[in-house]
């Protein structure tokens, strides 16, 4: 009775007792219901170096709000939104009309963002805001927040339901995609939003230079259970939930700032994996029996 | 008729293909052939829209539109993605008769649609094998079994039977004999002349520039495929621009 008791209180008694672990708690898990298909197609499309440049490109962009009006959430979505579609934009054409390499010119985006991005913010604000916003902050969680990564999450899913054969065909047969007029490059630049959306939603929590990392390591960990797309971000899905909501309890208990704490434990997770999994696992290619069929 | 007049296509300022004029007829059943470089698989870029002319144009029936069904070389496909070889078939719904689209679902007619077309190419049974544990051959089956269920009047084919066994290549030519026979226009990429002695009606030999374009016996002769090695398919940094509005284009009567 008194392991149940003890359980109940470290694992449920945060979320009954604080308002703020409610609403952080349910954010995470509709974070992850969006960042589970989002993450997939991310890894899946070869992207996540992209993804990650995206994420250090909130930081800029949240500054410049911050600056110019303060600690106000959607003038700091905002001004992270259009700063990481820029960066976006700026890579792309970068890698389209010039000799460089994508990976070369994203990376060089991503130091410029984030060395702009800490200027900016140490320009005015203290470290605390800066920690804020670089690693989130589960307080940082209030009702506007919630509504954006709910509204975030919902329309991600919408979306998704819409363009999800088009772009995993483009992952694949770009050229029967063309053939059958699936318009490649329209679906690419939505898919843009999306993961650009879906890194703003998850920057309050997460923080902006962790925001990729619920989408990129459940999708990452997922490839080594998962055999189909399908599987893949299921999986992915209940990984990221699951993270979000045991780095929740992990920041509460050892006050650790929630970002590194959810990312912490999705890396877990992916190593976890990568030994144990299924399939492209250490134990897979190592540990399984040398026997063969014989056809 | 597919009629091209007086086309370049170009990569940046360079002709891959240099004014080409011809016609694919109806129901014909053509080969490209050329040395690397020559072309080829950029003529089917331009003839299914996907690469605009730089001087001439490409005309299609407005019934054509969006009815090119296009096989594509393997290296441009990405056999690790994780997808089974039914959900690859059951892309040809896509345009096909059942006309999926990019969004709508897929019933049990069309599901057992494609489970013909994969026992037509003999592979029934591998419905829901991964693409990536199938063997070049195999593949090659899959993506013709998708072509099956596009029901294309025209087809074009990127070197289809590059690195596939003879029993394949059999099997696979016997396909395209059958879409012939069905009237669809079937224009495809291919290396192996005596190959396409035995089953092409017409040829297109390229070398950047037309060579030659008709009946194979009359095109794939000695002067003809000489010429074609001749020519060179590389660009030279400092060529002049082409000032040549519409050269006489050199063609073998039908």
């Amino acid at each position: 009775m008194t392991l149940l008791a003890s359980l109940h209180a470290a694992l449920v008694q945060p979320f009954v007792e604080f308002g703020f672990m409610r609403r952080a708690l349910v954010a995470c898990l509709a974070l992850g219901l969006s960042c589970g298909p989002v993450g997939t197609l991310l890894v899946l499309r070869r992207m996540s170096l992209a993804g990650d440049a995206m994420a250090h490109a909130l930081l800029p962009g949240a500054a410049v709000a911050f600056l110019l009006v303060g600690l106000s959430l959607p003038a700091m979505s905002l001004g992270a939104f259009i700063a990481a579609l820029a960066v976006a934009a700026l890579a792309g054409g970068v890698a389209r009309f010039t000799a460089q390499r994508e990976d070369a010119s994203l990376a060089g985006f991503y130091l410029i963002a984030l060395a702009g991005g800490v200027m900016l913010i140490s320009l005015r604000g203290n470290s605390v805001d800066l920690m804020r916003v670089l690693f989130g902050s589960i307080l940082a969680v209030d009702d506007a927040a919630l509504l954006l990564v709910a509204g975030v999450a919902s329309a991600s899913l919408l979306l998704l339901a819409l363009v999800w054969r088009p772009l995993l065909v483009e992952c694949f047969d770009p050229g029967f995609l063309r053939a059958v007029g699936g318009r490649g490059a329209l679906h690419h630049q939505l898919f843009l939003v999306l993961l650009v959306a879906n890194l703003v939603a998850g920057f309050q929590a997460l923080g902006t230079l962790m925001a990729v990392g619920l989408l990129m390591l459940p999708a990452i960990a997922a490839r080594c259970w998962a055999h189909s797309v399908a599987q893949l971000s299921v999986i992915a899905c209940a990984i990221a939930a699951a993270c979000g909501y045991g780095g929740l309890l992990l920041s509460y208990h050892a006050g650790l700032p929630s970002g590194p704490s959810i990312v912490l434990l999705a890396g877990a997770v992916y190593l976890v994996s990568l030994v144990v999994g299924t399939r492209d696992s250490l134990r897979a290619r190592f540990f399984t029996a040398h026997r063969h069929r014989v056809a | 008729m597919i009629t091209l007049d007086n086309v370049t296509l170009c990569h940046r300022d360079r002709p891959a293909v240099h004014h080409l004029s011809g016609q694919f007829a109806p129901g014909s059943l053509t080969a490209i052939v050329g040395p690397n470089g020559a072309g080829k698989s950029t003529l089917l870029g331009g003839l299914m829209g996907r690469i605009a002319p730089s001087t001439g144009q490409i005309s299609l029936p407005p019934r054509l539109a969006g009815h090119i069904a296009y096989l594509p070389q393997q290296a441009d496909i990405d056999r690790s993605f994780p997808v089974s070889v039914l959900d690859v078939v059951m892309l040809g719904h896509w345009t096909g008769p059942g006309r999926l689209g990019a969004w709508r679902a897929a019933g049990a007619v069309q599901r057992a649609q494609a489970q013909q077309a994969l026992a037509a190419v003999g592979l029934a049974g591998l419905e829901r094998r991964a693409i990536g544990e199938l063997s070049a051959g195999q593949f090659q089956r899959v993506l013709f079994a998708r072509l099956l269920l596009q029901d294309a009047p025209v087809i074009l084919l990127d070197e289809p039977f590059n690195a596939i066994d003879e029993r394949t290549t059999a099997d696979l030519l016997a396909l395209l004999h059958r879409w012939h026979g069905e009237g669809r226009t079937v224009v495809a990429v291919l290396h192996d002349l005596a190959q396409v002695r035995a089953h092409f009606p017409r040829t297109l030999l390229l070398a950047r520039e037309p060579i030659a374009w008709g009946p194979t016996a009359e095109v794939l002769q000695p002067g003809h495929l000489q010429r074609a090695s001749l020519q060179a398919t590389h660009w030279e940094a400092q060529a002049p621009w082409c000032e040549v509005p519409a050269p006489a284009v050199p063609r073998v009567a039908a």
